[in-house]
């Protein structure tokens, strides 16, 4: 008895031991309180701008601004020209192409296609005063916009289709005098509104993270963290953290969940060994666009068609754009489900004047990575298709003018002419253009990387680990459990659980009934002899 | 007929936490496995790794107590009335016909008990322990500080664990089944629970187990 006791004390403890070594909390990472400590330490600026003399004497031109600012942040302004706000471009090693000077300034995407021939309306969004693509103008520090990105008043704006310079409702001196940090107004300003509209290109950059709360963004939430972009696109010398894949190619200068978070952030260790194969937007993004829809779907080839020789526009119920005569039909999206692929960082661009088939969709964009590449991961994409203009002899995607200022002068939105259009816009990046065009579906990936949920909505165990219709069912090449399984062990599993019942109902059922027909036969002989004494006793 | 002590304490231990545990890996494994929805997916996973965790344990303690008993013994199979067994559970059982072999303390397992639990025992279990730990502590491709076993595929392992949870429930319907062939319809779960069976012949002698030291069960 006494060793029974011991056995099973002994049994007790060990299974106790086990289980505190299985509950181990990971010290990896930077516990969340901390991090809310951290950035709950709002910075104040050091000096008063508006009391400078400097900032005080009349702007007549935006150029004066950013000599009074150099004045005394020399230096400054050399390190924005070396970046990719003020290039449009920069080195990227690409796979199968080599080393590539790749950016806004000559990629095409699926929206409005690229900036060529439409800089004087594009240009709004460079960090310049009047965007001209010459080195006269790249190499004039006094073209850099401080304001664009350092301005705190609110009051700061860009005029419309006059290259990026300042909107004359803008009282240069008032916002000079009230500059510092970057807030999310400065890069929203901008970032929310690619592709010609609000949440248009991103899904996950809008102008509801002005003034978001926790539920569409835990990180911005102002009645949150009320972190600023810059908080995690840090820069050194005017160098930001991050790039997008729309127009970058390298596994570099990204900016990660993990460096805040650690590579091991949840006290549960299930959950910590899916960190190495599911990035962690993948399920703390449940979905993107939460608040106002974004564009899923760009179909140019309906655009042209004209009401009474005039464009119109069409909205659906929630004053959505549907269509618009200068750019065509659209389908957009709200609470939308990511795509989820395996990404290891790098990709690949359809680079103008590359081949295409015009019979298949056309990849603008390829993320790379698989199950077995170590270094990839599951990520959450938003696709974006559409159906873009292409030559339909020399086989290439057509980069066509769309801004226009002037009748005749070719851009689409102005004439309504493709041949013409197309014609301006490839003299622009010296390709020929054969004078047959035609539409050609394509395709496009963005990694959504914004609107963190509360965790409370994190995408479940059985959104993905779930035998029908979950978020990875068209994820292959691998074992998901849950998911994944044998047709033929199951089918060996059912047939013999099936055999094994059917056999016990039969087998059980004949010992039921033999054994009534026994102890009734039993029952029956005792009867007799019962009644044949007392018979036999009369 | 006599009453005998046939289960000991730690054999009755060890067979009810194993079956507690069978029933509950069974139960949360197959949630895993995404055919049933019982105790939900995250908490099947935890309780499905703490249970195998303490079925390890208890199959350390059992080999050793099978070991040092000499009780691994009952489960060497044979072919002797393997074949008079069988026809027992076909015809015999309808007849009210005898058991064929006599249950006695040192041989308390019929040939076909011997052969399905030694099956059990050196096939089943072991596929299950290695494949589950295999499951446990295989990590994807991968290449930083993590150390564990880098297994391109899971599916091999997967699959092989998936046949034995299914042999194993087969086994275990058909063992609650097989429970009310003894003398009487509960007698063998009596026996299970209390460690006494009433059975046939000359009651045994007091010493049942070896000392140690002491060559073991020689036939
Ligand atoms: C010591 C023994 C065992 C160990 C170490 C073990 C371990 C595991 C592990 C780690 C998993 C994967 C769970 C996950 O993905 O987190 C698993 C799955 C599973 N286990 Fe076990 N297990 C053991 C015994 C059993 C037993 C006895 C049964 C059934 C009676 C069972 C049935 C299952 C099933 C059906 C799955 C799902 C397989 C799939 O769909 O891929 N396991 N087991």
């Amino acid at each position: 008895m006494k060793k029974i006791f011991f056995a099973l004390l002994l049994l007790g403890a060990s299974i106790g031991l086990v289980l505190t070594a299985l509950h181990k909390n990971s010290t990896e990472s930077t516990p969340l309180s901390e991090l809310r400590k951290q950035y709950s330490q709002k910075t104040k600026p050091s000096v008063d701008h508006s009391l400078f003399p400097q900032l005080k004497k009349k702007f007549t031109k935006p150029q004066q601004v950013t000599a009074a600012c150099i004045s005394c942040h020399n230096g400054r302004t050399e390190e924005v020209m070396h970046s990719t706000h003020w290039n449009w471009e920069r080195l990227e090693y690409i796979k199968g192409k080599g080393i590539r000077a790749i950016g806004k300034r000559n990629i095409l995407n699926n929206f409005c296609i690229g900036i060529a021939g439409s800089e004087k309306s594009c240009t709004r969004c460079h960090v310049g005063y009047g965007y001209a693509n010459t080195a006269a103008y790249f190499t004039d520090s006094l073209n850099v916009d401080c304001l664009a990105c350092h301005d705190n008043s609110g009051t700061y704006m860009k005029a419309n289709e006059k290259a990026g310079m300042p909107d004359t409702s803008v009282n240069l001196n008032f916002v000079a005098q009230h500059v510092g940090k970057p807030t999310r107004t400065d890069c929203g300003a901008c970032h929310f509104f690619g592709g010609g509209g609000n949440n248009v290109k991103h899904g996950d950059l809008e102008m509801a993270l002005f003034d978001p709360s926790r539920n569409v963004d835990v990180h911005m939430a102002s009645d949150g963290a009320d972190m600023q972009c810059v908080d995690c696109h840090t820069a050194q010398k005017h160098q930001m953290l991050g790039k997008m894949y729309s127009v970058s190619s390298m596994n570099r200068n990204r900016v990660q969940c993990e460096t805040c978070h650690g590579s091991m952030p949840h006290t549960d260790n299930v959950l910590n060994d899916h960190t190495l194969k599911v990035a962690c937007q993948t399920c703390h993004i449940p979905v993107y666009a939460k608040v106002n829809p974004t564009k899923l779907f760009w179909d140019w080839s309906q655009a042209g068609r004209l009401k009474d020789g005039k464009p119109f526009e069409e909205k659906d119920s929630n004053g959505t754009d549907v269509y618009m005569s200068i750019k065509g039909a659209f389908v957009w999206g709200k609470n939308v489900k990511p795509d989820y692929l395996w990404f290891n960082g790098t990709a690949s661009h359809y680079l103008v004047g590359d081949a295409i088939d015009p019979s298949k969709m056309v990849k603008i964009n390829t993320l790379y990575g698989s199950y077995d590449d170590p270094d990839a991961k599951i990520y959450p994409v938003k696709i974006h298709r559409g159906k873009q203009i292409y030559d339909a002899q020399y086989h290439y995607l057509i980069q066509p003018k769309l801004f226009s200022d002037k009748p005749g002068d070719g851009g689409y939105w102005g004439d309504f002419n493709w041949n013409r259009a197309a014609e301006e816009g490839m003299k622009k990046i010296n390709l020929p253009y054969s004078g047959k065009y035609g539409f050609v579906e394509t395709e496009m990936y963005w990694p959504v990387n914004h609107m963190i949920s509360p965790k409370e909505q994190t995408v479940s165990c059985t959104e993905c680990h779930t035998r029908e219709n979950g978020r990875l069912a068209n994820l292959n090449g691998f074992y998901l459990p849950g998911r994944d399984y044998n047709a033929s062990v199951e089918l060996f599993g059912k047939g013999i659980l099936l055999l094994t019942l059917v056999g016990i109902i039969l087998h059980g059922g004949a010992r039921i009934v033999v054994r009534r027909k026994r102890s009734k036969m039993i029952s029956n002989s005792k009867a007799e002899t019962i009644s044949a004494k007392s018979k036999g006793a009369k | 007929m006599k009453k005998e002590y046939v289960y000991r304490a730690f054999e009755r231990f060890w067979h009810w936490t194993q079956a507690a545990l069978i029933i509950f890996l069974g139960v949360s494994g197959f949630e895993i496995h995404g055919s049933l929805h019982f105790f939900g997916y995250e908490n099947a996973v935890h309780y499905h790794n703490i249970a195998a965790i303490s079925f390890l344990i208890l199959i350390a303690f059992a080999i050793f107590w099978h070991l040092t008993t000499g009780e691994w013994r009952q489960y060497i199979p044979t072919w002797k009335n393997l074949r008079a067994q069988a026809e027992y559970y076909i015809f015999g059982i309808f007849r009210n016909a005898p058991h064929p072999t006599k249950k006695t303390v040192l041989s308390k397992l019929n040939p076909l008990q011997k052969i399905v639990y030694a099956g059990l025992k050196v096939l089943v279990i072991p596929v299950m322990v290695i494949t589950g730990l295999l499951y446990m502590f295989y990590r994807y491709p991968q290449k930083y500080e993590v150390l564990s076993l880098n297994i391109k595929n899971l599916e091999a392992i997967a699959i092989l664990h998936t046949v034995g949870a299914f042999l194993l429930v087969a086994f275990f319907i058909m063992h609650l089944y097989l429970i009310t062939t003894g003398q009487t319809v509960t007698s063998n779960l009596k026996a299970m629970i209390t460690g006494y069976e009433e059975l046939e012949g000359e009651p045994h002698e007091k010493k049942k187990y070896p000392e140690v030291n002491e060559p073991v069960l020689s036939k």
